[in-house]
């Protein structure tokens, strides 16, 4: 079994590592970083319980090669911290077993780094990447308009979604 | 875990990927072209693939264009489907790609699965291929023997026909098709995510019908023979329809836990008509 070192920008360090070039991103994130909030569930790129941001967009980190995550910024869900969607599925009890949770909120910050004027056709489509045994759905959905509020409450007048001058 | 291991490389061009491939191959190492990567390591999770290199063709710049020139569209294979999607001009460029696309796998997928990957993947549904064969596209190949431009239909015939080094680089449309008045269609056994039970694409070209289908057999397919009865506009609707679907063998018809082969008989007679209707051919 052939090992490679690489170098992984995880949650704001650079992490040299030794993998096999055939090690998935799950498992280096899990097995030898230690960073166990991504999730395995199908391990076939249909459950969305993995999902990490590379880059700003989100990815399923079981159907992406650790490898091939060099040289770009990679996001786990220990390496978000207060932000508004956490605070959001906390107040909205957008949970119950929680293992789907980080796989959700990953996927959702990803959605509000990109906007945070989302209409709900755009979050039902987002939110189809991942899924929910315990179907919690509609908090989770709920979840999502919260923080968005939020963000958008937080924002200068002049750059509101609605303001004149956008 | 992926249970063989395989080593990987990043071309950063064609000429490169070549020349890793033929290097492989003089080591007797058994080697595929990496785009997104989401089927090779799904299946090689499963045992059901196993090579000893991957060439990783993202990097490459040609693979990645996405341009107009003399009214051609030039899409490169390495594009992921987010890329396709997204793209401020594919609304206006090649609608038809741009929703069909739309309709594969979810949104986080997307931004992994890549247009040439679907269209060389062994996952039987390959449902980007619908607008090219509907639109003639023409593909752009390179290989050892050098870079060639093939006919979609000369070049897909069930599964994309490469010969051992090959890939693809590039699609190229022309406008008359990918900005003909079209129709899309997916109908799946549940949900808005997941694979067809029939998929169809569509235009409108010279009051004629162009029509592709996915999901009805093992493999995507355009057939003249069903294109000649639909746009039989002499016939009534319903006689052209039943005509073109007594083309297809029965046997051919999937019959599996996605829906029955009578099934899926009866959703390819909706989608049919849906079609016929939409581009004004009923
Ligand atoms: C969650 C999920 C849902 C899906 N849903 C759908 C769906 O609804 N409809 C559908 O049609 N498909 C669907 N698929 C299947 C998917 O489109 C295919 O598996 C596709 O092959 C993945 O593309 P990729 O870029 O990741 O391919 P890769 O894994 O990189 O490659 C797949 C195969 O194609 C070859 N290849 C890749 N690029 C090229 C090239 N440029 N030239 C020559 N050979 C090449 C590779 O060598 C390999 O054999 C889904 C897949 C997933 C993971
Ligand atoms: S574990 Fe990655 S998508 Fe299910
Ligand atoms: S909260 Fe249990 S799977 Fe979603």
């Amino acid at each position: 079994m052939t090992k490679h070192e690489v170098t992984l920008h995880i949650n704001g360090e650079d992490r040299t590592l030794v993998i096999r070039h055939a090690d998935t991103l799950l498992d280096v994130l899990r097995l030898q970083c230690g960073l166990t909030g991504a999730k395995p569930g199908c391990e076939n790129g249909d459950c969305g319980a993995c999902t990490v941001i590379v880059n700003q967009l989100p990815y399923k980190s079981c159907i992406m090669l650790a490898i091939e995550a060099t040289g770009h910024t990679i996001m786990t869900i220990e390496g978000l911290k207060h932000s508004p969607i956490q605070r959001a599925f906390a107040k909205c009890y957008a949970f119950q077993c929680g293992y789907c949770t980080p796989g959700f909120i990953m996927n959702a910050h990803a959605m509000l780094l990109h906007d945070t004027s989302i209409d709900e056709p755009t979050i039902q489509e987002w939110l189809e990447s991942n899924i929910c045994r315990c179907t919690s759905y509609e908090e989770i959905a709920s979840a999502i308009r919260m923080a968005m509020s939020t963000m958008n409450a937080n924002l200068p007048d002049n750059s509101k979604p609605n303001s004149p001058s956008t | 875990m992926i249970p063989i291991d395989f080593q990987y490389v990043a071309a950063q061009s064609v000429a490169e990927a070549i020349r890793q491939y033929h290097q492989f191959s003089t080591s007797d190492m058994s080697t595929r072209y990496y785009s997104g990567g989401t089927e090779i390591i799904t299946l090689a999770r499963l045992h059901q693939l196993t090579m000893d290199a991957v060439i990783d063709i993202k990097p490459i710049p040609a693979a990645q264009v996405c341009s107009i020139v003399e009214e051609k569209l030039f899409l490169g294979a390495a594009l992921t489907l987010s890329q396709i999607t997204s793209h401020p001009m594919m609304s206006r460029a090649f609608p038809l790609l741009q929703v069909a696309v739309n309709e594969i796998a979810d949104r986080t997928a997307r931004n992994k699965i890549t247009l040439g990957g679907n269209l060389c993947g062994d996952i039987i549904y390959r449902e980007a291929v619908l607008p090219l064969l509907v639109c003639d596209s023409m593909v752009r190949i390179a290989g050892p023997n050098g870079a060639k431009e093939e006919s979609i239909h000369r070049i897909f015939r069930r599964t994309m026909q490469l010969k051992p080094g090959e890939f693809i680089v590039q699609i190229a449309t022309d406008k008359i098709y990918r900005c003909a008045p079209f129709f899309h269609v997916k109908r799946r056994k549940m949900g808005k995510v997941g694979y067809p039970i029939v998929s169809a694409a569509a235009i409108r070209l010279q009051d004629n019908i162009h029509i592709a289908l996915s999901g009805v057999c093992s493999f995507p397919f355009r057939s003249r023979t069903m294109e000649d009865w639909l746009n039989q506009k002499h016939l009534p609707v319903h006689q052209r329809i039943e005509e073109a679907i007594q083309i297809i063998p029965p046997e051919l018809i999937l019959n599996d836990y996605e829906a029955s082969r009578e099934y899926r008989r009866f959703v390819l007679r909706t989608v049919l008509e849906e079609t016929l209707h939409q581009l004004g051919s009923a």
